[in-house]
């Protein structure tokens, strides 16, 4: 199960590196998404990788439960990255809708043109 | 137990929803919510400073649960100090906001700012680093609105750049704050402290990769060396206001970094001890290279700046990585002098590119008040290149003085000097080409009406209010130089009871001896 989870993060990464590293837009906001989920799951497994057992304890003295705390930093994360993920898309479709480009770059013409038409 | 600490984190929280959804129809009243929310800010904030003035390390517990168990607000001579820093400059930058209309260009203006305030006070006084994501996502979410505050394209392209930045940088905090999970079995910072020693130091290796990329996540926020790329595009397209109180949000990097690196993984932290310096430095210095270079060959005025903050920060973590007690102190003056100096020059630019109604820097037909403007310019950029009257030139002087060892001496002394000299002379040539040869351009208005002042359709001056924020910081900066003996020693203070690794981890942990 370790080698599952282990490449799972890890193939969720490299995904979401390479999106990130696009020049458009939607990959790099697909990429934001994919690197929020492995991470997500690299929260999780920090707790140790734990089958069928319960977050709490059911009596004291008992040793087979799995680390509650991991699940809640989760479940903050998922929240955060959600709200985050909305965000960049509104933000992404103003700059797109204003520059009618979904380039991620300013492009070096386009920093001189306001100082163009400044001089003018 | 005092409430006072959680205040300056509750009061912003409780004021921006009613501005953003009772106030947001009218703009006076959310002017007065939020001038005078910064006001009770900056109020509690002396409070808490000296409160903290005596040496003692208060604590909040949120929900009165035990220190590892339950989040701590902690409040010390630093953490009190950087809310005291964060108030003064909200309240410059607000004041300036109003004055000057900014606000009123775009929506929810005030909310998002108290927002931030929230964040920022929230991440310098938390104790425990989970919480510190959760307030770093709170400043930067507020901070993502401001920035595209009153939109126009570049600044939503810059904005869209600066967001996914970020968003990867809470992604790699997050993965650094697992592995430091998985590795320590705990997220309190004054627990960290007293359990990483304790790892035998070739066990330490995960706590080692936890340490980098914490160090990574910060560099990110201070704008190192390499990941520096996003504040010079983010700072020259903001709204000039926003960018004057994101003088504050690289400093909340620097702080993480004193914060955690020296509390956590530190001196006496046993496998992680030195690690973090070994890279801070040299970063810091090719840092302030990059900064100088930029000034040098700016174009525009706000990047100008821009690259100016980034060589101040540079400056700063030099001194930061020494991770010693006296080169902390003068990283923590020079600190305070940088943020009023960026936030400075930031207000100044704004009322300049207002008048000439362009920030190229080419000669243009001088303004009206030409004269005022080049001389609050040329006083800022002297706090800022690090010239004697104003404080900028004993925050250098302590940095050098702090960076004697043989091993960084040649490197930051060259670095620093040599930096600074490439930006006196970069802020020369602004200056120069804004005030002094635009008085040279004859006025080649095709309408010879146009010329004389009284045909001009709006003479444009900047009213008293409007000039009074850049006066105070300037003022805020020779008051830091006049009284720099007594600050320096509080400072000296402060970084000795952040050095004071067991006082720390014994009032956090042990809440009998603290209340």
């Amino acid at each position: 199960m370790e080698l599952i989870v282990a490449s799972t993060i890890a193939v969720l990464t490299a995904g979401g590196v390479y999106l990130l590293l696009r020049l458009r837009t939607f990959p790099v906001i697909l990429g934001i998404t994919l690197l929020s989920y492995a991470v997500n799951v690299f929260l999780f497994a920090s707790g140790r990788l734990a089958i069928d057992m319960s977050p709490i304890l059911s009596r004291y003295g008992e040793a087979s439960y799995t680390d509650p705390l991991p699940q809640a930093l989760v479940l903050t994360a998922i929240v955060i990255s959600f709200g985050m993920t909305a965000v960049l898309v509104m933000i992404g479709l103003a700059a797109y809708l204003e520059a009618e480009s979904d380039q991620i770059d300013i492009a070096r013409e386009d920093e001189a043109k306001p100082a163009k038409d400044d001089q003018a | 137990m005092m409430h006072w600490i959680i205040l300056p984190v509750v009061l912003p929280a409780l004021l921006a929803p009613l501005i953003g959804f009772v106030m947001r129809h009218d703009m006076t009243l959310a002017r007065a919510a939020s001038l005078t929310g910064t006001v009770l800010l900056l109020a509690i904030a002396i409070g808490l400073t000296s409160m903290a003035a005596d040496g003692t390390t208060h604590i909040y517990r949120l929900g009165d649960w035990p220190a590892p168990f339950g989040i701590v607000l902690v409040l010390d001579r630093l953490s009190a100090l950087m809310v005291l820093l964060t108030a003064v400059l909200a309240l410059i930058v607000l004041i300036h906001a109003i004055t000057t209309g900014w606000d009123a260009r775009g929506r929810h203006f005030h909310a998002l700012f108290q927002f931030q305030l929230m964040g920022i006070c929230g991440a310098f006084l938390t104790g425990d680093i989970f919480n510190l994501f959760v307030f770093f996502e709170v400043l930067l979410i507020a901070s993502y609105g401001l920035m595209i505050h009153s939109g126009g394209r570049e600044r939503m392209r810059a904005g869209l750049q600066y967001v996914v930045m970020n968003l990867a940088g809470s992604t790699l905090f997050l993965f650094a704050l697992g592995t430091l999970y998985a590795s320590t079995g705990t997220l309190n910072i004054a627990d960290l402290a007293a359990r990483i020693p304790e790892i035998p130091e070739e066990e330490a290796a995960l706590v080692r990769v936890a340490a980098i990329l914490l160090m990574i996540v910060f560099a990110v926020k201070a704008a190192l060396f390499p990941v520096q790329f996003w504040l010079p595009a983010t700072y020259a397209n903001a709204p000039a206001p926003v960018a004057a109180l994101f003088a504050i949000m690289t400093k909340i990097g620097a702080y993480a970094i004193l914060r955690v690196h020296t509390t956590a993984f530190g001196p006496g932290s046993g496998g992680t001890e030195g690690l973090v310096g070994t890279w801070l430095f040299p970063a810091a210095i090719v840092t302030i290279a990059i900064g100088a270079f930029g000034v040098l060959g700016a174009r525009r005025l706000m990047p100008l700046i821009a690259f100016s903050v980034v060589g101040s920060m540079g400056t700063l973590l030099v001194a930061v990585a020494a991770f010693s007690p006296t080169a902390t102190s003068a990283a923590l003056y020079y600190m305070v002098h940088s943020t009023f100096a960026a936030a400075c020059l930031f207000l100044i630019a704004d009322l300049v590119v207002t008048q000439r109604e362009a920030d190229t820097l080419t000669p243009m037909p001088a303004s009206v008040q030409n004269g005022l403007f080049a001389a609050l310019f040329f006083a800022a950029a002297i706090g800022m290149a690090g010239m004697p009257p104003l404080s900028g030139f004993l925050g250098k002087l302590l940095v050098l003085d702090a960076l004697r060892t043989p091993g960084a001496m040649p490197w930051a002394w060259s670095a620093i000097l040599v930096g600074s000299l490439l930006t006196i002379v970069g802020f020369a040539r602004a200056g120069s080409a804004l005030f002094w040869k635009s008085t040279a351009t004859p006025v080649t208005d095709p309408d010879p009406e146009a010329i004389t002042v009284h045909d001009v359709p709006e003479p444009v001056r900047a009213t008293p209010m409007q000039l009074a924020p850049s006066m105070l910081t300037l003022s805020v900066l020779a008051l830091l130089a006049a009284f720099a003996g007594p600050v320096s020693a509080y400072l000296e203070d402060t970084s000795a009871q952040l050095f004071d690794r067991e006082g720390y981890v014994a009032a956090v942990l042990n809440p009998g001896e603290e209340g």
